[in-house]
């Protein structure tokens, strides 16, 4: 039975597509038929995320449009054989995106794929909206940062009300994922904690990625931080989230990074 | 030995090998797509999705295309594209004996 995941936040730069990315590879890894949507219209990024901007054909609003096959707009991955992307539009209006044409494209990608992985555009516009429509998980992707959490909040009560679970009477499986953590700064007091976020928002944590340059490094080259380095922290943070996804009771952790005795001795932060 | 040594102090892998420097790599991939989305590399933009609808228009002037029959590949790079179109073409003659039937 296959599963429409949408990775929301309301807030811009927290971390969506870097999520969509690493835990799309590591459902992939895990030997699921995944494909990754990219909702973001006008403002694609998800294709630069995954390396394969070079390969877009046809794109999600061709698919809706009838221009093109579903097939024929699906790009498989090099590395992974059952990870696909499916990616937005870069020139078109995101008005062109329907609410009946995006619910006949996730119709037919349940047929083929196991999970389905919406990348949602920041904010609560079109794209945002139908991003969660035919929703029926949602990580809420998070930073231990006030707008982040208020806008997460906001996004939360969208998932209970706009989505069509929710209009069914039927709930959205929720869960909260907090990225760029800093556990010195958090211990310090000058970063919301955990239990903060989790008091405020009131819905299961999936996972806690650190902050790491690591993620820099992979999307630079193109490759969802699971794949291009699966030991660094934010990697492991990744896939603990993703068996916790998929059922598995996993301890939950925040993975840090091997620092060097030298680094220790001079008191330096971990890369 | 060496590397050994340089683990234990240093932290291991940047100080026994240097990363690879990510940026370059970056800065090329950025440079390649966007000379494409500004139509640098082509005279117009994306001379590659163009020459595709044209090279399919042209088919289908001919043979009545089946959309599942056609696969269509790029990949854009620095100094040469690739635009790979594979059809399927029905095989004997009947598109004209539909026509005459």
């Amino acid at each position: 039975m296959a599963k429409v995941l949408v990775v929301t936040s309301g807030k811009g730069g927290v971390g969506k597509t870097t999520t969509t990315a690493a835990i799309g590879a590591a459902l992939a890894q895990s030997g699921k038929k995944v494909v990754v949507v990219d909702f973001d219209v006008g403002l694609r990024n998800l294709d630069l995320v995954m390396g394969a901007e070079r390969r877009v054909v046809f794109d999600l609003i061709n698919v809706v449009q009838g221009v093109a096959k579903l097939p024929q707009a699906l790009i498989r991955d090099k590395r992974l054989e059952n990870l696909a992307l499916l990616p937005a539009s870069q020139t078109r209006d995101k008005d062109a995106l329907t609410e009946e044409g995006v619910g006949r494209v996730i119709a037919e990608l349940r047929e083929t794929f196991d999970w389905i992985i919406c990348d949602s555009p920041a904010g609560i516009e079109r794209g945002a909206t139908l991003s969660m429509r035919y929703a029926d998980e949602a990580i809420i992707v998070t930073n231990p940062e006030v707008s982040s959490v208020r806008d997460s909040d906001r996004i939360i009560g969208m998932l209970d009300s706009k989505t069509v679970k929710a209009e069914k009477g039927e709930r959205v499986e929720k869960h909260v994922l907090i990225t760029r953590y800093d556990a010195a700064r958090a211990t310090r007091g000058e970063m919301l904690s955990i239990e903060d976020v989790m008091e405020i928002l009131a819905t299961p944590l999936l996972g806690i990625v650190p902050e790491s340059q690591d993620v820099l490094r992979a999307s630079n080259v193109g490759s969802p931080v699971t794949l291009n380095n699966p030991s660094s922290s934010p990697a492991r943070a990744y896939l603990d989230a993703t068996r916790r996804l998929l059922g598995e009771s996993v301890e939950m952790t925040v993975p840090a990074d091997k620092v060097g005795l030298m680094n220790r001795l001079l008191g330096r932060r971990a890369a | 030995m060496s590397v050994r040594l340089l683990r234990l102090f240093g932290g291991g892998r940047e100080a026994a090998a240097p990363a690879p420097a990510t940026a370059t790599v970056a800065r090329e991939r950025l440079q390649i797509l966007l000379a494409h989305e500004r139509g640098l590399l082509g005279q117009q933009p994306d001379l590659l999705s163009k020459l595709r609808e044209e090279i399919l228009a042209a088919v289908s002037r001919h043979v009545a295309l089946d959309p599942d029959k056609v696969i269509v590949r790029m990949d854009r790079g620095k100094n040469v594209s690739t635009l790979e179109v594979d059809i399927e073409l029905p095989n004997g003659l009947e598109p004209a004996l539909a026509a005459a039937g």
